[in-house]
């Protein structure tokens, strides 16, 4: 096999040879390439008139509070404008395409974040800006894909674990063990994800393995025991599992915390960690390198980390905010799903990007998912 | 037409097919709990938030922009190539070069166009999302014309062009006519793929502006609720009427013509 | 004016608007995501510009092709049903009275005019376990039976998404057809199924050809009816190039794959063209 080097343009230059289109041939940089990672920062101005900044976010729909431009609008005197994606992978196609998406503030989860800064497209965070993060756990410092938060800041975080129907399960699961081989009650009546670093957790963690292995060895056993599980299931499913509980196709689905409709009181549903134990999943927040209004951004996430307005998640959406001070002023109630403490989420491991290894796993899905 | 009486069989299969669903989705509108798919009990409630949500009228706006945009574009160019491949050219290239965008992967468009709309530094907007989904429109608006005009009768051509007439005369004067059920046929299907359309117009769209199917994947992360249904009904009630009252009026129309 | 610079003429003004949008629209972009294919993932995405031809040799592998078996036969499959329920529906379409001609077109389309989550849902309700038609056929003391999350129900939503595929082309191609022809059939003698299968078949081919061609393609490189209707339990192609774009970040190796495919979609074009244009 031969290997050249070839410049950034060459896609770029065989478009418009073999289409002789002069209109393509304008144009910057193409795509990323596997850029250094970990940039130099920006020198940034700590007291920059932010009234002639705006800034531009990606996040999920209905993660933050439909307030927050007015908020900011009134407080930092900035124009917030809140775009909205589905799921991290589309994020990242937009973010990593190499246009200028003229977002400024990210929300991703921690392995993409940790993703996106390999392919030095992050501005390294000035804590200088951020003095709320102090607000955080110290906890929330040590999460693995990114120590020290140098380029991401936590929003949201918790666990996978098995979701069910209190009322049409015999024993309430305990063991990964019960989703893989599941009892006779619950045959073809349980779930699991279908993006293929969680699909590998039950096995994974059941065997137990780290979520982040890359041996051969282990991952072929945690494909066998996957195979082995596939008859009986209902489906793969990342984003459905709880109306599939609630109509009661499904009694046990794999879920993460936030995605588990514990809160209706009609259902029954509860929500468990495995005790072979699971991952930490965290939602975080990023700067883009290309943001023209990283100051802004910077306050801006100053602000979300206030306990007021950060404090929303957990009250309104019934997510854990990684945030001492905002978790302090919402009154918990025992056995719910905020009521899992900071030091027992970090016995979880946190997904990392791979990198060349995650190539595995994602043969490993196609694999089991074309199983007949 | 007595004889073929067991071809209403499949006829109405296929409507009763078509509409069997979207009978539950209806229902589904005044379902009085969250979920879109678990039936609780009946409440008109979804009605009433769909009017307060901002972002959802924003969202039909825009799709209504981008469908009516993206099929005026694609009738008018698909139309016109339709006509220039079937009399104008041999090349099974250009014919398959038309047809391309219909058999793409979405996926693959939108990428290809994010890539590119990135290279040439356009800012996006709704514009960029009408410019992308009139490329696979005018494919599909290319390939229904065409299969009026392969084979079809050409003398009628033949003779105008023979009394002197020049090519975009004998179109206007006597391709178009012919034409028109095709073409109508085209732009349904261009606006019916353009409304629903969630892949291309992610990647083409500006941050800030969405497209109900935007806004609708969008929500799957805390569940999608009824209002869609709810949104979905009066949709459909309004097309219903609209297709209705114009079939009255076309009634009107030629039983005066008829007098 | 001269024939054939009338000719010219014509070609320059019809072809020329429609192909310069789809050279820079389509040819452009689409050579710039295959031209991926010479290189190499990044280590965390993104594309490293070395040449490498890893990404073909990757392509030959049991797993994918059996992918692509899964994917040919649901496919076919699907446009099969479309066909055999199309044909006579846009058939019946094209005979009735003008007025309800584009009453008839409409309601065919109509339903997707409703948002496509809502509508997989709706049949998700029909479908399932504890869902309407079990019910229906508990009551007759039948069932229930495993109706959904499998190959099945995954042909019949790709049949029920890309009905109209078929119905409006066959339409556009039967509505022309000039109904003496028929009559003049039938009056020499010959049956309804003869006069259909001599006269109304031979000249409807284009519109056959077009149809199956767009529920076939798409139907082939569908990911979402796969994951909602087939409970992720089935791979197709297009579940293959959605993950390694999106999820697996392996731009290059995504190329390939697209590559592969829009390699078997030209030469179906190409026949599709070859054989229409004999028809």
């Amino acid at each position: 096999m031969f290997r050249t080097r070839f410049t950034r343009r060459l896609p770029a230059a065989i478009a418009v040879a073999g289409l002789a289109l002069a209109a393509a041939a304008c144009g910057g940089e193409s795509t990323n390439a596997g850029a250094a990672p970990a940039a130099t920062a920006d020198q940034l101005n700590p007291n920059a008139d932010l009234s002639k900044q705006s800034v531009n976010v990606t996040v999920w729909d209905g993660y933050t509070p439909k307030e927050l431009p007015q908020k900011v609008k009134d407080k930092l005197k900035f124009p917030l404008k809140i775009g909205i994606h589905d799921t991290n992978e589309t994020a990242m196609t937009k973010l990593t395409a190499g246009g200028d998406t003229g977002i400024d503030v990210a929300f991703v989860s921690g392995q993409y974040a940790q993703a996106l800064n390999e392919q030095g497209l992050l501005e390294p965070i000035h804590p200088e800006l951020i003095p709320n993060l102090s607000n955080l756990y110290p906890e929330a410092t040590q999460l693995s894909y990114d120590k020290g938060n140098k380029y991401s800041v936590p929003y949201t975080w918790g666990t996978t674990g098995i979701c069910y129907r209190s009322d049409l399960v015999k024993t309430p699961p305990t063991s990964w063990k019960d989703l893989l081989q599941p009892p006779s009650w619950a045959d073809k009546k349980v779930t699991m994800m279908t993006t293929e670093r969680w699909l590998a957790l039950p096995a994974l963690k059941a065997l137990g393995y780290s979520v982040n292995t890359d041996k051969d060895a282990e991952i072929a056993k945690a494909k066998e025991l996957l195979v082995a599980a596939k008859p009986h299931l209902l489906g793969y499913d990342d984003t459905t599992f709880g109306d599939k509980l609630k109509s009661g196709e499904a009694v046990m689905v794999e879920a993460w915390d936030g995605w588990c409709p514990t809160t209706d009181e009609k259902q029954n549903i509860k929500f468990a960690v495995p005790k072979e134990g699971s991952d930490l999943w965290v939602d975080t927040m990023v700067i883009m390198k290309s943001s023209k209004n990283k100051e802004a951004a910077h306050a801006l996430i100053n602000y979300i980390l206030d306990p007021e307005i950060h404090s929303w998640a957990a009250v309104n959406i019934n997510y854990k905010v990684p945030n001492k001070a905002a978790m302090d002023k919402v009154d918990i109630a025992k056995g719910s799903l905020l009521d899992i403490k900071p030091a027992e989420l970090l016995n979880g491991e946190s997904l990392i990007d791979l990198g060349q290894a995650s190539v595995k796993y994602t043969r490993l899905a196609t694999e089991i998912k074309a199983q007949s | 037409m007595r004889r073929s009486k067991w071809l209403h069989v499949p006829f109405w299969a296929t409507y009763v097919f078509l509409y069997a669903p979207i009978v539950v989705l209806v229902v589904m509108s005044f379902n009085s709990g969250r979920s879109a798919y678990t039936y609780e009990g009946f409440s008109l409630k979804w009605y009433g938030e769909l009017a307060q949500d901002e972002r959802i009228r924003d969202g039909v706006v825009n799709t209504l922009i981008v469908a009516a945009g993206s099929t005026v574009v694609a009738t008018v160019l698909g139309t016109l190539l339709a006509v220039g491949l079937a009399r104008y050219t041999r090349s099974k290239t250009l014919d398959a070069l038309a047809l391309m965008p219909a058999v793409l992967p979405d996926l693959v468009l939108a990428i290809g166009l994010l890539v590119f709309y990135g290279m040439i530094q356009l800012t996006l907007g709704l514009y960029s999302v009408i410019l992308a989904h009139g490329v696979f429109s005018m494919a599909f608006v290319a390939a229904v014309v065409r299969t009026r005009l392969s084979n079809a009768d050409t003398s009628l051509e033949e003779a105008s062009r023979d009394l002197g007439a020049g090519p975009v005369v004998t179109f206007m004067k006597v391709t178009l006519p012919q034409l028109t059920p095709g073409i109508i046929a085209g732009a349904l299907l261009a606006f019916t793929l353009s409304l629903d359309e969630f892949v291309i117009a992610f990647f083409t769209i500006g941050n800030n502006e969405q497209t109900l199917p935007i806004v609708i994947y969008s929500m799957i992360r805390f569940g999608v609720t009824p209002k869609i249904n709810a949104l979905a009904a009066i949709l459909l009630l309004v097309s219903f009427t609209a297709v209705i009252v114009g079939q009255r009026m076309t009634k009107i129309g030629e039983s005066r013509a008829e007098d | 004016m001269s024939p054939s610079r009338g000719r010219r003429l014509g070609a320059f003004v019809f072809l020329s608007p429609g192909l310069t949008y789809l050279v820079v629209l389509l040819l452009v972009p689409l050579v710039l995501v295959l031209s991926y294919t010479l290189f190499q993932r990044g280590r965390f995405g993104g594309v490293v510009y070395e040449v490498t031809g890893e990404n073909f040799s990757r392509l030959i592998d049991p797993l994918y092709l059996s992918v692509v078996g899964t994917s040919l036969k649901i496919a076919g499959l699907t446009t099969l049903l479309a066909l055999l329920l199309g044909y006579p529906t846009a058939y019946l379409i094209a005979q009735l009275p003008r007025k309800w001609k584009t009453v008839a077109l409409v309601a065919v389309v109509l339903p997707f005019w409703t948002n496509f989550i809502i509508r997989v849902y709706a049949w998700i309700i029909l479908l399932n376990g504890p869902g309407l038609l079990n019910s229906g056929l508990k009551a007759l003391g039948l069932g229930p039976y495993e109706l959904l999350y499998n190959q099945g129900a995954i042909i019949l939503g790709l049949l029920y998404s890309y009905l109209p595929l078929m119905v409006l082309p066959l339409y556009a191609a039967i509505e022309r057809l000039d109904p003496q022809l028929r009559e003049a059939s039938a009056n020499l003698g010959a049956s309804a199924f003869s006069t259909f299968r001599k006269v109304t078949l031979p000249l409807t081919v284009p519109g056959v050809l077009t149809g199956c061609l767009f529920v076939f393609v798409p139907s082939f490189g569908n990911f979402v009816i796969p994951e909602m209707l087939g409970g992720g339990k089935s791979v197709m192609v297009g579940n293959l190039i959605r993950t390694e774009f999106l999820q697996a970040r392996d731009w290059p190796f995504g190329s390939a794959l697209t590559l592969a495919l829009v390699a078997v979609l030209v030469v179906l074009l190409i026949a599709q063209s070859w054989v229409a244009r004999r028809a």
